[in-house]
């Protein structure tokens, strides 16, 4: 009762207008992110990556769990680099910005039959567990977090 | 070689043998080898070689199921002696009443599960149809301590004896139904058992090191939890893993999925009570 009377206040509405507009627009949907040839050009928050927080993404079992799959030398502080998918050191050598972003997105628009699961997709599953009905396994800003984290990892 | 660098080298070689096994080892229980690689069945077109669980463990693990004195699971298998013998329901019997001797169960193991009557039929229902239509006892749940000692001590008859179960007749359409589950993505990180068991095998999944998931050695103790595990107890933890809704315990899914995953390992030995991670 109180936040709806709030809101026919005039400073308090565009306040909250201007805070809602900020967490949607800004941000694009699963659905909405638009690939070329496998690779998504555009951010998908336009708030720049945070590097720092994209590499905890990457260890993180609960979020990125990267190294369950690659291995990565400048996380050697980490014991048991995984295997299966490739070594990532290089990985900004070798591939573009939008083409890491659209491989984080959804890496089966670029590498068909892959067994790396899409981290910013939220439906069409089969047999989904409940509690992650509609989620994605990362946010939008951790996919960028983790991309700007991905394109430090350079030798050349 | 300065002492630092024969240390860093020791490390590595520390390192590389708990995170790899001895892949071309070969098993002998009690003296008895085992059949731990064999050519695929003529069904596997993946495939050209099969392997039990058994290679891919470290050393330590590997050691553990050699001698059934070191084996942890025979605490276990004793249980299930005793409740061999133990008297249950309203008819005042025990197994041993009809089975004088768990050694006549030898080759069960083997070939189960099978199909009667159209319905692919697991271990556990074998047992659970003894206990509530001949001794008038309660059902034991699935995946319980009882029934795991019990499917234990049953298929410990059968060690060494290679797998063949049957997949043609009226066997074949549960398991072209079991293989569909095999290679059907599911939940939120949309895998098969296939992109982990047929493509990875022998890959590290972080410090887990990717068997071929075969069921040759079922129930089978599990250091991670200090217990036997039945086989659907097992289907459900990795479906649970890849964020999939697990299909229950004794359903038709999972038994067809036993019946093909039990297919791909025709050839292996019998190893129950085998060791795993």
């Amino acid at each position: 009762m109180r936040f709806w009377s709030a809101l026919r206040g005039g400073a308090l509405t565009s306040a909250v207008c201007v805070v809602a507009s900020v967490s949607t627009a800004a941000e694009t949907a699963p659905s909405d992110v638009v690939f070329q040839d496998g690779a998504v050009a555009a951010s998908l928050t336009q708030v720049a990556g945070d590097a720092a927080n994209g590499r905890k993404v990457f260890m993180n079992r609960k979020q990125g769990n990267c190294l369950a799959c690659h291995a990565n030398s400048e996380m050697s502080e980490q014991s048991f680099h995984g295997e299966v998918g490739p070594m990532l050191d290089g990985v900004a050598d070798r591939w573009e910005e939008a083409e890491l972003r659209g491989i984080l997105v959804n890496s089966k628009m670029m590498f068909e039959g892959t067994i790396m699961p899409a981290f910013y997709r939220d439906s069409s599953f089969e047999r989904n567990l409940k509690k992650f009905d509609g989620k994605t396994i990362l946010t939008a800003q951790q996919v960028e977090d983790l991309l700007a984290y991905m394109l430090t990892l350079r030798e050349e | 070689m300065t002492i630092k660098k024969l240390l860093s080298a020791t490390t590595l070689i520390l390192v590389s043998s708990l995170a790899n096994a001895d892949e071309d080892a070969n098993l002998y229980i009690e003296g008895e080898e085992m059949t731990v690689r064999a050519a695929a069945p003529a069904h596997m077109e993946e495939l050209d070689e099969i392997f039990s669980g058994w290679v891919f463990r470290s050393d330590e693990t590997q050691a553990l199921q050699m001698d059934d004195f070191d084996n942890p699971a025979f605490v276990f298998v004793d249980q299930g002696i005793d409740l061999f013998s133990k008297v249950d329901g309203s008819e005042g019997k025990s197994c041993a009443s009809c089975h004088e001797n768990v050694e006549d169960f030898a080759g069960l193991r083997a070939s189960m599960p099978r199909v009667e009557d159209g319905e692919v039929v697991s271990m556990e229902e074998l047992v659970n149809g003894c206990r509530t239509e001949r001794m008038g006892a309660e059902a034991w749940k699935w995946s319980s301590g009882s029934m795991t000692a019990i499917t234990a001590l049953i298929g410990l008859q059968s060690r060494g004896m290679p797998i063949n179960v049957a997949i043609d007749g009226e066997a074949a359409a549960h398991w072209q139904a079991g293989k569909d589950i095999y290679y059907t993505r599911v939940g939120q990180l949309d895998m098969s058992c296939a992109n982990c068991h047929e493509d990875n095998y022998g890959n590290m999944i972080r410090a887990d090191h990717l068997s071929q998931g075969q069921i040759n050695g079922f129930p089978t103790y599990r250091l991670k939890n200090a217990k036997l595990n039945s086989t659907h107890g097992r289907f459900k933890g990795c479906m649970k893993n890849i964020r999939a809704t697990p299909y229950k315990e004794g359903s038709d899914e999972f038994k067809a999925l036993e019946l093909y995953l039990a297919s791909r390992g025709n050839g292996l030995s019998v190893e129950t009570p085998s060791i795993r991670n």
